[in-house]
């Protein structure tokens, strides 16, 4: 299977990411399942005119396309003419290179939330004009029309996340590799469902502190972080807690809140990052799939019957208070 | 005299994206021009938010130097809310940010900078076999060696910081968790094992007797391991020879802590040493495709130019000190902290300083890390409040590749202005309004330029010398 990288307009976290895969390591894990890399901007030997050879074959039909990933968003401006970005010794925008080569592929993977949805490069005002592949923001249609389907029949395939996870990546490529990735294994924003799925929250070890609703109230605190914090992690797609990042931890192991970064738009979630929006005290935005009045009234009862060694350990970095010893009988 | 332009581009193998124009002369490069063609404007989104949001925003600046970008966030928010963090907090900070230091070191020793050695032009020469078999990209030995240590080294980060890049472990505070005694043993653990990688595979001996190394002569003694290949390689190329800096070296020291920085800050000019003045640092904008006048970071607007208008070429600032372009990165810090062969060093700038100042700086930097994870104090708060108020601060720290700043100013509890000065920015900077060029466009002219090379090795080697990371120059 020929796999074609390039960078967008990104910071190029998920190819470093990428790097982090571990048994294997990518190198041995794209090569054992017969992954030809044809180039990647940072792996690759080729520069320059060798590098302009491998993208003209493959524009030109020589070589067969068979994986393009795109890592960053692809940016327009300015004045729709996405000069903001000229792919280096071509003169031309990746705009242009991302719309002649998309079709070509018989698989399009956009990697990371830039590539699926515009993500962080398209915050505040948007200065470059960033956008996702197939996706602006949580509306379908940008760079490559609603309606793209790659040769193989599927949309882009939205390997979300800021930056994205390497198994992420690894296990979509031997997914498509098998022809056993399907429409139907995509959820509504493209993701693969491997990972969608989940909740950042399933698995997340602050799992007793949200039970009661023990919050910490800042951060380096043991608590939730879902009262005042501004995490996200009871809406968020992802098995980060699951999996487990860099040897096992993720965001909310650290004692860092959740931002929601596999999601679209989860640039401007319109309060700060790592503070809860509430109204009338009570934090807005509810766990996935939770009707409200429940919500509200299981949370009320929890909290008042919050064990004092939770309550405890909520607000401090450490636990203050081991759980109890089985009493013998 | 016949004269002909070479536009290399993409420039792989750097971080972010490259073109790079030659101009060509009886077989020797004359005038260099360096584009940074990606333009996304952080400062610019980084306008009106809340000022706790650029520890989100901007680590994505940069996906290699993430941590970087915190942690000078961080302390720049610490500098304008007048906040101190917890002691073991800055230590805690320091072990996250000396991990992607060093793992960036690697990476760009085995994956960006050593692969061009492998390629076939150089078949024939007596080192060529060697360099094929560790570091033919993506399949050499020692890159994949490298690839499954870094992996395992990148833990430490997952563990202080859930995930590597883009944590938003790092606070002006301090850190957002306390590491426990089980953490502080796992980390040393991690350590031990990247120590083993670096000793059997990279340098073949120990790091101490390599981070003893009093000499260049000394240096080029050192004949095992990767390390000695390259070496090898540089005697034979004549590296030493390949690629002058500007002789003026800007470090801020890198990794604050209560005892204060790591290595020592200051610049490095005409042989001698001298406090760093951040106040005389000015962006220069004649040449990038940015409106406005000249101005030091704390009063800079960037406003960019979409008609991308001459002389222009680049959408990179110039950054000048006192006026005058600086070199940042490994060497540039080694050589202001006086460690002898860097000092040795100093007035050859070279590709060969530039990579054996980041070899040294590995030695270094792990044993610096080995020696802040013994220092972790379980027992010690690991955050202190930092509220945040109305004010003006700066950060500046050291990336891999040198000497990155934020200044932020914070009106009625929003960011008021954000401008940041990335470590390539300095490296990688176009003319400025006296026409003198950047420290890469001047380091590559002279470069030796073959019969029929599109895209000359000598150029690739200079320009892959200073690490560059083009995401982080623009921003």
């Amino acid at each position: 299977m020929n796999l074609l990288w390039l960078q967008s307009a990104g910071c190029g976290g998920c190819t470093m990411s990428l790097l982090c895969a571990e048994n294997p390591g990518v190198f041995d894990l794209l090569s054992g399942a017969g992954i030809h890399v044809l180039w990647h901007p940072s792996l690759s030997q080729e520069t320059g005119a060798e590098a302009l050879a491998i993208l003209d074959a493959v524009a030109s039909g020589t070589v067969p396309l068979d994986v393009l990933c795109i890592e960053g968003s692809v940016v327009t401006g300015p004045k729709g003419t996405g000069r903001f970005h000229i792919l280096g010794g071509t003169g031309r925008p990746m705009l242009d290179w991302v719309r002649q080569l998309a079709p070509l592929a018989r698989h399009v993977v956009a990697v990371g939330s830039c590539a699926a949805y515009g993500g962080i490069t398209s915050a505040g005002d948007n200065p470059a004009g960033a956008t996702g592949l197939q996706w602006d923001g949580t509306r379908p249609g940008a760079v490559l029309h609603a309606s793209f389907r790659a040769r193989g029949g599927l949309p882009v395939v939205n390997v979300a996340g800021c930056p994205t996870h390497p198994d992420w990546v690894t296990e979509t490529l031997l997914l498509l590799a098998e022809g056993a990735l399907g429409e139907g294994d995509l959820d509504r924003y493209g993701r693969p469902r491997f990972f969608a799925d989940h909740l950042v929250h399933h698995a997340c070890p602050k799992n007793e502190f949200y039970e009661y609703k023990a919050s910490a109230k800042a951060l380096s605190q043991m608590g939730c972080m879902m009262e005042h914090l501004g995490c996200v992690g009871t809406q968020a797609a992802g098995d980060c807690n699951i999996r487990g990042w860099n040897g096992g931890s993720s965001c909310t192991r650290a004692g860092t809140p959740c931002v929601a970064c596999t999601a679209p738009e989860w640039e401007e979630p319109r309060h700060p990052f790592t503070e809860t929006p509430k109204l009338a005290g009570i934090p807005v935005g509810l766990p996935s799939d939770m009707p409200k009045a429940w919500f509200m009234a299981l949370a009320s009862l929890s909290k008042a019957a919050t064990p004092d060694r939770i309550g405890a350990n909520a607000t401090a970095d450490r636990i203050l208070v081991p759980p109890s010893l089985p009493k013998r009988p | 005299m016949t004269s002909r332009t070479l536009l290399v581009g993409p420039f792989n193998r750097v971080e972010g994206d490259l073109e790079v124009r030659l101009t060509v002369e009886e077989g020797r490069v004359v005038a260099a021009h360096v584009n940074s063609p990606l333009f996304r404007g952080f400062e610019m989104m980084l306008l009106g938010k809340d000022p706790r949001d650029a520890l989100t925003i901007t680590p994505r600046i940069c996906g290699i130097c993430s941590i970087s970008q915190s942690a000078a966030a961080a302390l720049a928010l610490a500098d304008a809310a007048g906040v101190t963090p917890a002691p073991q907090g800055a230590l805690a900070a320091a072990i996250l940010h000396g991990v992607e230091n060093l793992s960036d070191h690697v990476t760009h020793f085995h994956l960006f900078f050593m692969p061009d050695f492998a390629r076939p032009a150089y078949a024939g020469r007596p080192w060529h076999a060697q360099a094929v078999a560790r570091f033919t990209a993506m399949e050499g030995s020692a890159a994949r060696a490298m690839t499954s240590a870094r992996a395992e080294l990148l833990h430490i980060v997952g563990l202080l910081g859930g995930k590597w890049p883009h944590t938003l472990a790092i606070q002006p505070g301090g850190v957002t968790r306390a590491p426990t005694v089980r953490d502080k043993i796992r980390m040393a653990t991690t350590l031990r094992s990247f120590r083993s990688f670096l000793e059997a595979s990279l340098f073949g001996g120990a790091l101490e007797d390599f981070a003893a190394l009093p000499s260049l002569d000394a240096l080029m003694g050192w004949s095992s391991g990767d390390a000695g290949l390259f070496l090898r390689i540089a005697a034979d190329l004549d590296l030493l020879g390949l690629g002058p800096g500007p002789g003026r070296y800007l470090s801020s020291g890198g990794y604050p802590t209560a005892s204060g920085t790591a290595f020592a800050r200051g610049i490095w000019t005409e042989g001698t040493t001298a406090p760093l003045d951040s106040s005389a640092i000015t962006e220069d904008l004649s040449h990038a495709w940015m409106l406005g006048p000249s101005r030091h970071p704390a009063q800079g607007v960037t406003a960019p130019d979409e008609d991308m208008a001459a002389p222009a070429y680049s959408w990179c600032k110039a950054p000048r000190l006192s006026g005058r372009t600086m070199e940042t990165g490994a060497l540039a810090r080694q050589v202001v902290d006086g460690h002898p062969l860097a000092l040795d060093l100093a007035a050859r700038s070279s590709v060969l300083a530039r990579v054996a100042a980041r070899l040294l700086e590995i030695a270094r930097t792990q044993i610096l890390l080995e020696q802040w994870v013994a220092a972790l104090d379980s027992a010690q708060p690991f955050m202190a409040e930092a509220p945040l108020c109305d004010g003006e601060g700066a950060g500046l720290v050291e990336a891999a590749r040198g000497t990155l700043g934020h200044w932020v100013r914070i009106e009625r509890g929003r960011i008021a202005a954000y401008q940041i000065v990335a470590p390539t920015t300095w490296n990688f900077s176009p003319r400025d309004a006296g026409g003198v060029p950047g420290p890469v466009e001047a380091a590559l002219v002279g470069a030796p330029v073959g019969e029929g090379e599109v895209a000359p090795l000598a150029v690739q080697h200079i320009v892959r010398s200073f690490d560059p990371c083009m995401v982080c120059t623009v921003h």
